[in-house]
């Protein structure tokens, strides 16, 4: 069957180093990609190359490469807010989606009051999850929750009766680390503005795959890891509107995110940097910087379209194996990934036969914990896709199932 | 190396006939009613959860705690089953001050299989539920 590539998986391998291992004697399959991505050879390059040619301290080093690095990590962050849509000053660089929704959940509930409203939803991930409920929790904030429907959809109503005038901050996931479901950020932006609250993205899940406009969204922050993205680990970033950030209290105190400091007083340096204390992941952001070219050169409509096509497959491939349960909605109102499990096999099991095929995919409550319980699942098994995968790597997750099966059944 | 540096790979070999079966049949499964001890322990890299009971009885002479009946119940991956099938058969009769001395090479010998750093959570999950459960009479 002939078919239109929109994306040349197979030339895109060839920049990815790691995917010409072997595992178990096997070729790599590597469908891990919900919990880091690969990097290609030009953001391994990069970083090689400011430690070689140009390592110095950014914005104080008055000396050639000082003035080299400095440019570099400013470049950074110009191209990953236009990647964005979003101004300079709106992209603040921190280690990781984590650190950026901690960032923004300190910040922000230092100016609430008792009883005042949170709306998250059930499916958000650890990091979204647990700074809110334990700030919550000391400063005396009620959190509320968006519930999911059985087919792990946020509810229409839900959201309409946990965000009302007492809420101040929805934050929700932009897309589900386990069920893949893409949820309707600029919708819940909509209501969440009509109560007078503001909206966070935890976009980890999503701007990997998906063509991201903050301005279109209207979200007031956004936070995301290079990770995921094909950049190098300890660097990701927290987007914040403009307006949002200068009333702000900053997060973190010291170097760098000062503008003057006396014996009584200190005066914050401007944005994004009054965020920024400290030496930052200097090499990790050019990295990020370079796979946002990267991933810009291909154009995300074609990451999206080539990681949406591989989803479908893979969706159908596994649903014609009966043993097998998948959690989530249709793969058309998904991102790229599948949560399964295999009837009677626990999702080590499944994962384990699967590497000693060479296929590498994820297996737990992948930082869900409520979520897994709501399901009533302890763990599942997570396939997850990316620009490098292809069909041929799916037909060998297949078989790789078929296999589990044979091994389980066995008597 | 040491062994417990060893690469998390343990191929399907580990799937052995004896594995899968105390996997499928599992020995011990079950709560004691009345039990001298009972405690919850869980994996918190995978959500596994077991929990252990156990009733104790005397030596008959020299008055040392025996364990007299455990059982475990859980979900869990077929290496946490079949370690809890095992060892809550292997150590009844046994007193509390032998079962402190388990460790983990006493485990993988026990399943007979190679096992990586991963992997061990999930073998040594009912070992530790034991152990903590002792600690706390
Ligand atoms: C939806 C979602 N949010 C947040 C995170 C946390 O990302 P990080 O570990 O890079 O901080 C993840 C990562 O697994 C995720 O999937």
């Amino acid at each position: 069957m002939p078919e239109t590539r929109l994306l040349d998986a197979e030339k895109i391998r060839k920049d990815f180093p790691i995917l010409k291992r072997k595992v178990n004697g096997k070729p790599l399959v590597y469908l891990d990609n919900a919990a880091t991505t690969q990097k290609p050879k030009v953001v391994i390059d990069a970083l090689k190359h400011y430690y070689e040619n140009y390592n110095a301290n950014i914005h104080r080093s008055i000396h050639q490469l000082g003035e080299e690095a400095t440019a570099a990590y400013e470049l950074a962050h110009k191209k990953v807010s236009d990647f964005i849509n979003a101004a300079f000053e709106e992209v603040i660089f921190t280690k990781s989606t984590t650190e950026s929704l901690n960032l923004v959940a300190y910040s922000l509930t230092s100016s609430l009051k008792e009883n005042d409203e949170i709306a998250i939803s059930q499916m958000e991930h650890h990091s979204n999850f647990v700074p809110w409920q334990q700030l919550a929790l000391k400063r005396k904030l009620k959190l509320k929750f968006i519930e999911i429907d059985s087919k792990g959809i946020l509810k229409e109503d839900s959201i309409k009766q946990n965000i009302t005038k007492k809420t101040k901050i929805v934050s929700v996931t932009h897309v589900s680390n386990v069920l893949g479901t893409i949820n309707d950020i600029k919708k819940i932006g909509e209501i969440a503005h009509e109560n007078n609250a503001m909206l966070i993205v935890d976009s980890a899940q999503g701007i990997p795959h998906i063509p991201v406009n903050v301005k279109n969204i209207d979200c007031d922050f956004l936070a995301f890891s290079g990770h995921k993205m094909l950049g190098p680990t300890g660097i990701g970033a927290l987007y914040g509107k403009k307006e949002m950030l200068e009333k702000m209290e900053p997060f973190l105190y010291g170097g760098e995110m000062i503008r003057e400091v006396t014996f009584k007083h200190t005066r914050f340096n401007e944005l994004p940097w009054k965020f920024e204390a400290g030496t930052p992941n200097i090499a990790q952001a050019i990295g990020l910087g370079t796979a946002v070219d990267y991933l810009k050169k291909i154009g995300m409509k074609n990451v999206m379209q080539h990681d949406k096509k591989l989803t479908e497959y893979a969706f159908k491939r596994l649903s014609e194996i009966k043993e097998v349960e998948i959690y989530g909605p249709e793969s058309n109102k998904r991102s790229s990934l599948i949560a399964f499990n295999v009837e009677g096999v626990h999702a080590h099991d499944v994962s384990a036969i699967l590497d000693s095929n060479g296929i590498a995919i994820r297996a737990g409550h992948h930082c869900a914990m409520p979520l897994a319980s709501k399901l009533g699942i302890a763990a599942s098994a997570r396939a997850s896709f990316y620009v490098y995968n292809t069909k041929e790597e799916i037909d060998k997750l297949a078989e790789g199932i078929f296999k589990v099966v044979k091994i389980f059944n066995a008597k | 190396m040491t062994e417990n540096m060893e690469p998390s790979y343990a191929g399907e070999g580990i799937y052995r006939e004896n594995i899968l079966d105390h996997y499928k049949h599992p020995h011990n499964k079950g709560i004691i009613e009345n039990a001298d001890i009972k405690f919850t322990e869980n994996n918190p890299f995978c959500g596994d959860v077991i929990t252990v009971t156990i009733k104790l009885k005397n030596h008959k002479t020299d008055g040392m705690k025996l364990i007299d009946d455990i059982k475990f119940t859980g979900s869990g991956c077929a290496i946490s089953q079949a370690a809890a099938s095992m060892l809550t058969e292997k150590i009844k009769g046994k007193s509390l001050k032998q079962i402190k001395n388990i460790q983990r090479d006493n485990i993988v010998n026990m399943l007979g299989i190679k096992i990586g750093v991963v992997r061990t959570k999930c073998a040594m999950l009912c070992l530790t539920a034991i152990k903590e459960g002792i600690k706390k009479i």
